[in-house]
């Protein structure tokens, strides 16, 4: 059962974060931090299929990961679902276009390495 | 060219300062003002009323929001491990206020992570997709 769990959050984590990337890419840099064009950027958002996309994901990951935790303990559920790290940065490679160079491959390794010895 | 970069590294930098404090204490607050269970689903409800929760909600709020503004410019390859050093910053929020111990295994994992943040941060620049080319 808590492999079921642990399935469903990594899938929609890591559809839910690239789609947010997506969506904030389409919208462009954020560049006027006045309160106005805060306003003006929710707004703009909340109309995007990919963020409004993204926040249905990323609930569906939430309530997965209550479910997980009613069953198993924090140290497993954290190092288990930081295998999102990976699957995300392949997609931000091949989907999103990104150059990922060594040195990118190298930190996202150390950090589930590191991630999986802090909450193991 | 180099002031564009330079500018864009700043701004990162400010941006993901405020993503991994509002999600390191806002988790913290959320934990603080949790009570130790919750009987009946009104209570679910009734607890967002509760101080410290409500503070943490704010700050998990401000949370989703820098790191939408983050990501509206910078890689999801560069933002996912340079956020990570949350994880370093909870554990050190516990040892300090929750007196919780850092034990060997875990100061090994802080290590690491920092190193992999450090390696990301210093290493690539924030974004390496053309801005015009994403339309």
């Amino acid at each position: 059962m808590k492999w079921i769990f642990i399935a469903i959050i990594v899938a929609a984590t890591t559809v839910g974060e690239v789609m947010q990337a997506v969506g904030m890419r389409r919208h462009g840099e954020i560049k006027d931090f006045r309160p106005g064009a805060i306003g003006r950027a929710v707004a703009a958002l909340s109309r995007s299929r990919f963020v409004i996309g993204s926040v249905i994901a990323m609930a569906v990951s939430f309530f997965a990961y209550l479910g997980l935790l009613t069953i198993a303990d924090l140290s497993f559920a954290v190092p288990a679902t930081a295998i999102t790290y990976v699957l995300e940065t392949i997609l931000a490679k091949y989907l999103l276009k990104e150059q990922v160079n060594w040195l990118r491959w190298a930190g996202a390794g150390l950090v589930i390495c590191g991630v999986a010895l802090v909450s193991l | 060219m180099t002031t564009e970069s330079a500018r864009l590294r700043a701004k990162t930098w400010i941006c993901a300062t405020v993503v991994v404090l509002s999600n390191v204490f806002g988790n913290f607050f959320l934990k603080k003002g949790m009570p130790a269970d919750l009987p009946t689903p009104w209570s679910y409800i009734a607890v967002l009323f509760q101080p410290w929760v409500a503070l943490g909600v704010v700050l998990l709020i401000l949370w989703m929001m820098s790191r939408m503004t983050l990501l509206s410019w910078a890689d999801l390859s560069y933002v996912l491990p340079v956020t990570a050093i949350g994880y370093v910053l909870v554990a050190i929020v516990g040892r300090i206020f929750l007196n919780e111990q850092i034990p060997l295994k875990r100061w090994a994992g802080i290590v690491l992570i920092v190193a992999g943040v450090a390696l990301v941060s210093l290493g690539t620049a924030p974004r390496t997709h053309n801005p015009e080319a994403a339309e």
